[in-house]
Formats: C-alpha cells, structure tokens, sequence
C-alpha cells in the first residue's frame, strides 16, 4: 500500500532476509517477529525497530546512522547481536565433525583461539560464514548468521545425526543466551573494570570463560564486524540488562548503542562480507577474495565440501572476484551493474555499497571479471541510467585496528 | 483558523509577566511568524507518498514531509531533475539518499522544472532540518489545467499519517 518515498525505506541490504525464521530461541509464538531480551531496553533508548531475520531488531537510535557510525571508529559501540546463532559442538570427535563442515583446520586451533571460517556445499558455494572457537573448557563455540540460523541449524544436525549413525561422538546444543558486540578504540577502557582477567591477554580471534561484571559463565571473544578493536560477550539473558547498564553507565568513556544500520556501514568500511548479499551458495571463497579462510593442511587434505572445485580455482583463478570499489556523487548500491571504463563492457554487479560516513565518498564492493580486479582499475557503474566513474580499490576500506600483540 | 490562532497566542504574552517594551517586540514577532506560519500550512497540499506542493500563480515549489525526512533518517546526497525537463504527475522526479538507502521523490503534479535548490548539493541535510522551507527540492511552471483534487491538505494529511503511524 505505502510506496514512494516511505514505501521505498528499507535497509536495502538487509531486504531477503526478512522471512520469519522458525525457531524457539527466546519468546515468540509461531509465524511471529522474535525480540531479544534487550528488546525493552533498545525501546526505552529510542530505537527506531526494524524486522530483520525474523526478528524486531533496533536499525538505529535517536541520534542516528552517521552519529553512531562514527561514535563506534571515535570511542565505542554496543551492538545487540542477541539475534546471531550460537551452538556448542560437544564429544570427542566435534573437531572432526566441523572439519566435514568448513575450510578451517579446526584441529590446528590453539586452545581458546578462534578464527573465521565458512560452510561450504559441494560445489565450493558458501552457505554461509561463521567464527569457530575451540575453548578451552572441551567444546567448539560456534556464532553464525542469524539470516541462516535454521539452514545452518538443518545443515549441521543432518551431519551431527550421519556422525552418530557411524558411531561417532558429537551433540550440537543451542546457546540461548544474549550476545553483545563491544567494539571501538575505548572498548578496553569501558570493559576492563568488569572483568576477572587481563584484556592484554586476549589478542583478536580468541576467547575466554569470564566473569563480567558480575554477571557468571559469560564468554567474551575478541572479534567483531566493524573492523575496530572489540569483542563479543555472550551473556546468559537473566543478567543482559545488568551487563549493558554497567558498560552503558561507564565514567571511562561515552558509550552509545549502535543500530543494525550502523553496524552495515562500518562493516561494508571494513570490507566485511555480509552473507546473502556478497557471498552465497553461488560463490565460492576464492571467488569472494577469502581464499585465505581455506587452510593449507585443509588444502593438502583436500577433504571439505566442494574441495575439488574451490582447489582448482585457486590454481587457475576463478572466473570472477569480488573486489571494492570507491567513487564520488551518486552512491553506489547493490545490484548496480559494472561496466569497462569506456562502458561497453558488462562486467560485474555491485553485491553492496553506501556512502561512508568516516570517509565522506562512496564504497561498495562487487564482483568483477578477474582480467578487471587489480587495484586501480577504472571501470564505470550504472546508477539510475548514469555511468559513475569508479575505481578498483583496496579492502578495507578504512584501515582495521584489531589487537594483534606482535 | 489561522487568525483564531494568532489571537489565542497574542493574548497570552499580554497576560504573561514581561516589561511591556517587550511585551509588544515579543506580540509583534509572534504575530508575523504565526501568520507566515499559517499561511505555509493552509497553502502546502500533500502525496500519499509524502511530497508535498505549494503552487502560487501556477508556479509550484516541491519538496519532502518532516514525517518523510524522519523515516528517511540523514540525507547525504540530493538528486533533483534537470531544468526544463518535462514532469507528468507521478514521474520520478529526483532521488533522495540516505547511508542506508536510496528513495525516488515523485512529482504531487505536472508541469515543466524551472529551478532546483542548489543548495543541497552542499547541505543536503536541509532536507531533515528544514524539510518545509528551507528544503524544498525543484520549482515548476505547474501544467495548465491541472488539477490538485487528488492531493491533501495539511488536515487530511494529518489524518492520513495517523492510518499508517500506530
């Protein structure tokens, strides 16, 4: 009914996931838009709601996108991700059962170290991407898409029960707790007071079992999707509110919460991935430009879901490759199409894109023919009928600050 | 209405407890800022895609809601028509920008673009923080016989928002 300015509204991005997943995490009934158990919170802090993922999720706050885009690179942010998939993978044999699943060689993680990885189908598509830890505490900590949750929950319980029927010691449970993302350069000064532990020593992609403020048998992880220093700290939901009230009420540094429309941009800075949009089941990672996420004991083994395909496009090259792009006036958004610099070429899509709000141009990312993917490389974009100059560029974007002690 | 108004509000700053001098400086501005005020109001006729129009002398100046502008959150780049193009009621007429998306503006009427408001290509946020006045979009010499039946009022506008705001 609503078309025109309002009836076009959307977080463009965000739009295919907007389907209601089926699941019993939190309080919903059937066919109904899921809250997290900050949901009050976000409301009485002014949130503007969105449904996202099958969930009614804050897009921003009072002071908005650009305000808070830049609060999270300047101080630090907290993002409600309460939403995303946890899972614990238990029994003897997890490592080997994950191994089935992803490119990562889970084996050869440290105790309580983390990295990013992804589910690959058989032919090298990606299904979707996640972060594995292997805690110290016997089990794997797995954080995946909320957009995905029921096909990943599908995917892995169909390999947990081909695992058992052979004898083999798994058990998938799903963590039901809130998820926060602490993220920005005053991360530590905000965070530090409420824990029992050192943050020095939890460089980027590890984890730790941890007291936070108070709050018993949290987990915090040093990662995020800004591209800023931070960590995610899972919350048993009883004690999510105390949490984010004692990060809120820091006198160490002033912190905002940060809406879904914030978190898009400073990813898309980052040079971050967003699942459904940049990669699919249609691209591979060597195709996505994350031929780095395919470990090399992973590689000589060639043992993981579409192996044969994603190997031979990392010897031959793939046929196309996401890059970045940046550009003046019209932003540039997804679904535009990439032509050769004198425009006669088709040759590419533009996968996401927004104006940046710490760099005041326009980035996006997309995917090229290989022969147009160097840095450098002029090509033109198709915006509403105009050709926009644009130029192959460097990830990220805006440099990352993750807390890697050398 | 409007001079209802503006008496409702001279009387209370004569009964308030000012210095006279000011009194009358305070009643005196009030009173022109009302009634330009009033006179925006009464003229300004809305889409139910939230533009709205002011035609003076068939000449018709188009812009966005402050109900529009919030949704639209901070606006970061303006795209209005060239000069001269010709508009049908309804056409596309410009494009408004946000970090988050990209949302058309639709002529409320036809006619023929005879200015755009420069001023946005260098503060396209006018557009938030004066959606009414200051952010007005293009001008159009409005197409003879044109007919603003199908457009709302500032009342019905009102009304209208109210069946889509809950």
């Amino acid at each position: 009914m609503m078309v025109g300015i309002i009836g076009k509204y959307r977080p463009f991005c965000f739009h295919h996931l907007y389907k209601t997943i089926k699941s019993n995490r939190f309080s919903s009934k059937a066919g109904e838009l899921k809250r997290t158990c900050l949901y009050d919170f976000h409301v009485a802090e002014g949130a503007k709601i969105v449904p996202f993922a099958g969930w009614e999720m804050p897009v921003q706050y009072k002071s908005g996108i650009i305000k808070e885009h830049l609060h999270v690179r300047k101080e630090v942010g907290i993002f409600d991700v309460s939403h995303m998939l946890q899972t614990r993978v238990d029994g003897k044999d997890r490592k080997k059962f994950m191994e089935s699943l992803v490119v990562l060689d889970v084996e050869d993680l440290k105790p309580n170290q983390g990295s990013l990885t992804v589910f690959t189908n058989e032919k090298g598509g990606i299904i979707d991407d996640l972060i594995v830890s292997n805690t110290s505490e016997g089990y794997l900590y797995v954080v995946s898409n909320a957009g995905c949750a029921d096909k990943d929950m599908a995917h892995m319980k169909a390999k947990e029960a081909e695992f058992q029927k052979n004898g083999l010691d798994v058990k998938l449970t799903t963590i039901e707790t809130a998820l926060l993302a602490v993220q920005g350069p005053s991360m530590k000064k905000v965070l530090q007071p409420g824990l029992d532990f050192d943050l020095n020593s939890l460089p980027f992609m590890t984890t730790i079992s941890a007291k936070v403020f108070g709050a018993e048998g949290c987990r915090v992880t040093r990662c995020g999707y800004t591209g800023e220093d931070g960590v995610e700290i899972s919350i048993p939901s009883n004690c999510a509110v105390d949490v984010l009230s004692s990060l809120m009420s820091s006198p160490k540094a002033p912190v905002q919460l940060i809406g879904l429309g914030a978190r898009d941009s400073l990813r898309l800075e980052a040079g971050l991935c967003l699942y459904g949009n940049d990669i699919d089941e249609t691209t591979t990672p060597v195709e996505a430009n994350l031929t780095w996420l395919v470990s090399k004991g992973r590689r000589a083994k060639a043992d993981f879901p579409g192996a044969e395909i994603i190997l031979q496009q990392i010897k031959s090259k793939p046929t196309k490759r996401r890059v970045g792009f940046t550009s003046t006036g019209i932003p540039v958004r997804g679904h535009a199409k990439i032509y050769s610099q004198d425009g006669k070429e088709l040759i590419g899509e533009v996968t996401s894109g927004c104006p940046s709000p710490s760099l005041n141009i326009n980035v996006s990312m997309g995917y090229v023919k290989t022969a147009y993917a160097k840095n450098g490389t002029k090509v033109k974009i198709e915006v509403r009928q105009k050709m926009i100059d644009a130029d192959v560029t460097k990830l990220p974007f805006v440099p990352s600050n993750y807390f890697i002690p050398s | 209405m409007a001079a209802s108004a503006i008496r409702k509000f001279s009387l209370t700053l004569f009964t308030s407890k000012v210095p006279f001098s000011s009194k009358v400086i305070a009643s005196f501005q009030c009173q022109k800022r009302a009634f330009s005020f009033s006179k925006c109001l009464a003229d300004r006729l809305y889409t139910d895609k939230h533009e709205w129009i002011v035609i003076v002398n068939g000449k018709g100046t188009v812009g966005i809601s402050n109900y529009a502008q919030e949704q639209l959150g901070e606006i970061v780049y303006v795209e209005t028509p060239a000069l001269g193009t010709t508009l049908n009621p309804q056409d596309v007429s410009g494009c408004l920008e946000s970090v988050k998306a990209a949302s058309e503006v639709y002529s409320p009427v036809g006619g023929t673009v005879t200015e755009v408001n420069s001023k946005l290509a260098s503060e396209p946020a006018l557009v938030n923080s004066s959606p009414l006045l200051e952010g007005w979009l293009y001008k159009l010499d409005v197409a003879p016989g044109t007919n603003t039946k199908e457009l709302m009022n500032e009342e019905a506008y009102k009304a209208f928002l109210e069946t889509i705001v809950h």
